[in-house]
C-alpha cells in the first residue's frame, strides 16, 4: 500500500532535479568559495549563483541574502543580531504568541539575559494578530517587530503588509519568519515593507540544514558568530556549498511552479476541509477559514487526543502530525492552540494535515475515509459524548 | 525489560482493538486517575461477585500508550480474585504489551491507579 505523506510542513521530499545538482556538486567541486584559484572561483560562482536565484524569487538583492544553517538560525540571526546592533539604545522586542520556537524561545531567552523586553502580543481565535496591537505595542525602545507570514501549524496568514508598513511609520526594524510561505506565496520585498525574512530550503523540496535570512539594505544587524568573515561578517563560517546550491535551485522551481501548484493545493486543501466537516462531528478548524496556507488543514476533533491520532492514521498508511508536542511520556498541548484560546482537552485532540506536490485527490480521499473511524473509536475509547 | 523506542503490535492492537471500552452500568466500584503531567486520564469500572472480578470497563482520554494499558489491563485484571487483581503492578502491564517507549511508561501508571481506586471503592461500598 503506497503511503500517503500528509506533513509537508514538516519537511518536504528533496525535488530530484536538486538533488542532482547537490550530488553533482559534492562530487565535481571541492573548492572552498574563499579560495582565489581555479577550485575556489568554481565554488564562489556556484554560491553566487544561489544567492542571485534566491534573491531574485523574492525581488531583493543578491547583497541582501545572508545564508543560515536553516530557518531557526535566519531567526536567531535576526533576533540576537538586531538587538545587538541597538545595544544601549532600543531593547523591546514586539512578537506574537503564536511565533515559531526559534522567535519566542530566543525572545525569552535574550529577555532572561537582560538583553531585552519582551512583549508577546494575543492572537484572535483565527490566529490572527491585529496590526492595531502591533503599533500599540511599540515603543520609543522598540529595536524590532518579529511577526511570521504563515503559521506552520495552523496555516494561519499574518498582516504582514500592514504590520511592516506601521513599523516602517514608527522607524522599527521588521522581521518575519516566512518558511512556511516563501515557497508557496508570492513575496516581493520591492513592495512588501518587510527588513528581515527567515527563509528555510527543506519547507519547499530543497536540502535540510540551509537556509537564509534576506536582510533589507541600511538594517542594522550585528554578527552573532565570529570567526573568518563570510558572508560579509553576517554569518561567518565556511559556506554550505552544495547545501546552498540546493536552496538556490530549489528555490527557482518553486517560484516557477508555485502560481500554479499552489492554486492545485488550495483545492486539495478545501475538499479535506470539506470533507471532514461533514464526515466528522464536532471537528473544529484551526486557523482562519480563509486567510491561511493553501497546504493546511488543521483541526482539533474533541474526545481525542493527538499522538493517539498521528499513530493510528500512521498504521494506515498515513504520515500526518499532531500540534501536541510528546515530552518525555506527556503530551502537551500546543502554545499555539492554546493562543487560540481551546480550552486543553480540545487543543490536546489536533491534527494537521499538510499537501504537497506529490498529494493527488486519490490520497485525499483515501485520508476521508480513514479518518472518521478513527476518530470515533477514539472517542469511543474515552467516552466523549459528541453532539450528533 | 524490553524497553522498545516504538509501539509493539501487541501494543497498537489494544490502540485499534480495545477491549472493554464503555462503562458499566451499576459498578461494584468506579477509580479514576490522571497523568498530571499531560491531563490526561483514565477511569475504570469494576463489577465483583464472589470476591472475584467479574467485569472490568475503560475509559481513557490519552495517547496510544494509556489507552493501550487500560485495554490490556481489563484483560489481565478480569477473572481473578479481588486480592489479586490489587496487587497488578505497571510491570504487568508492560509485560503484557512487550514493552512500551521507555519516555511512554509514565502513561501506564494511570491504568494502575484507576484500577485500584476502583477496587478501595468497591470495598467501602460493600461495607458501606
Ligand atoms: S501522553 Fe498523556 S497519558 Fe500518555
Amino acid at each position: 500500500m503506497r503511503r500517503v505523506y500528509l506533513d509537508h510542513a514538516a519537511t518536504t521530499p528533496v525535488d530530484p532535479e536538486v538533488a542532482e545538482f547537490m550530488a553533482q556538486v559534492l562530487t565535481e567541486v571541492p573548492g572552498n568559495p574563499s579560495s582565489i584559484y581555479a577550485e575556489g572561483r568554481q565554488a564562489r560562482a556556484l554560491v553566487d549563483r544561489s544567492r542571485e536565484e534566491v534573491a531574485a524569487a523574492i525581488g531583493a538583492e543578491p547583497a541582501e541574502i545572508v545564508f543560515t544553517s536553516g530557518g531557526t538560525e535566519a531567526d536567531n540571526l535576526a533576533l540576537r543580531g538586531v538587538l545587538k546592533a541597538r545595544e544601549g539604545e532600543a531593547d523591546g522586542i514586539v512578537t506574537t504568541a503564536i511565533e515559531h520556537h526559534a522567535v519566542l524561545d530566543t525572545a525569552h531567552d535574550l529577555e532572561a539575559h537582560g538583553q531585552a523586553r519582551v512583549t508577546v502580543l494575543a492572537v484572535d481565535r483565527d490566529g490572527r494578530v491585529s496590526p492595531d496591537a502591533v503599533r500599540a505595542a511599540i515603543d520609543d525602545r522598540t529595536a524590532l517587530v518579529s511577526v511570521m507570514h504563515g503559521n506552520n501549524e495552523i496555516g494561519t496568514l499574518q498582516p504582514i503588509a500592514a504590520i511592516g508598513t506601521l513599523c516602517r511609520e514608527a522607524g522599527v526594524t521588521f522581521h518575519s519568519d516566512a518558511v512556511q510561505t516563501v515557497g508557496a506565496l508570492e513575496i516581493d520585498v520591492r513592495v512588501l515593507p518587510v527588513d528581515l525574512l527567515s527563509v528555510n530550503a527543506h519547507k519547499f523540496y530543497g536540502p535540510k540544514g540551509v537556509g537564509a535570512l534576506y536582510v533589507r539594505t541600511g538594517t542594522r544587524i550585528a554578527t552573532v558568530q565570529t570567526g573568518g568573515g563570510q558572508e560579509k561578517g553576517r554569518r561567518t563560517g565556511t559556506e554550505n556549498v552544495a547545501g546552498v546550491v540546493g536552496l538556490g535551485a530549489a528555490m527557482r522551481i518553486a517560484v516557477a511552479r508555485r502560481a500554479a501548484e499552489s492554486a492545485r493545493q488550495g483545492v486539495l486543501r478545501d475538499r479535506l476541509i470539506a470533507g471532514i466537516a461533514s464526515r466528522i462531528p464536532d471537528a473544529t478548524l484551526t486557523g482562519h477559514p480563509i486567510e491561511r496556507l493553501p497546504n493546511n488543514a488543521s483541526f482539533c476533533f474533541r474526545g481525542t487526543q493527538g499522538e493517539a491520532l498521528v499513530v493510528s492514521l500512521d498504521l494506515e498508511g498515513f504520515s500526518v502530525s499532531s500540534g501536541s508536542a510528546c515530552t518525555s511520556g506527556s503530551t502537551d498541548p500546543s502554545h499555539v492552540l492554546l493562543a487560540l484560546g481551546l480550552e486543553r482537552d480540545l487543543a490536546q485532540g489536533s491534527l494537521r494535515l499538510t499537501i504537497g506536490r506529490d498529494t493527488t485527490t486519490a490520497d485525499i480521499d483515501r485520508l476521508l475515509d480513514a479518518l472518521p473511524p478513527i476518530v470515533a473509536r477514539l472517542r469511543t475509547a474515552s467516552g466523549a459524548a459528541v453532539p450528533a | 525489560m524490553n524497553e522498545p523506542d516504538h509501539y509493539t503490535d501487541r501494543a497498537l492492537d489494544h490502540l485499534t482493538r480495545s477491549r472493554n471500552a464503555g462503562t458499566l452500568s451499576g459498578p461494584s466500584g468506579t477509580g479514576a486517575d490522571a497523568n498530571p503531567s499531560c491531563g490526561d486520564r483514565t477511569t475504570i469500572t469494576v463489577a465483583i461477585s464472589d470476591g472475584h472480578v467479574q467485569e472490568v470497563r475503560f475509559r481513557t482520554f490519552g495517547c496510544t500508550a494509556a489507552i493501550a494499558s487500560a485495554s490490556v489491563l481489563t484483560e489481565l485484571a478480569a477473572g481473578l480474585a479481588v486480592e489479586e487483581a490489587a496487587r497488578l503492578e505497571p510491570a504487568d502491564i508492560l509485560n503484557a504489551l512487550g514493552g512500551l517507549p521507555p519516555r511512554k511508561e509514565a502513561c501506564a501508571l494511570m491504568a494502575i491507579g484507576a484500577l485500584r481506586g476502583a477496587l478501595v471503592d468497591a470495598r467501602v461500598r460493600a461495607t458501606a
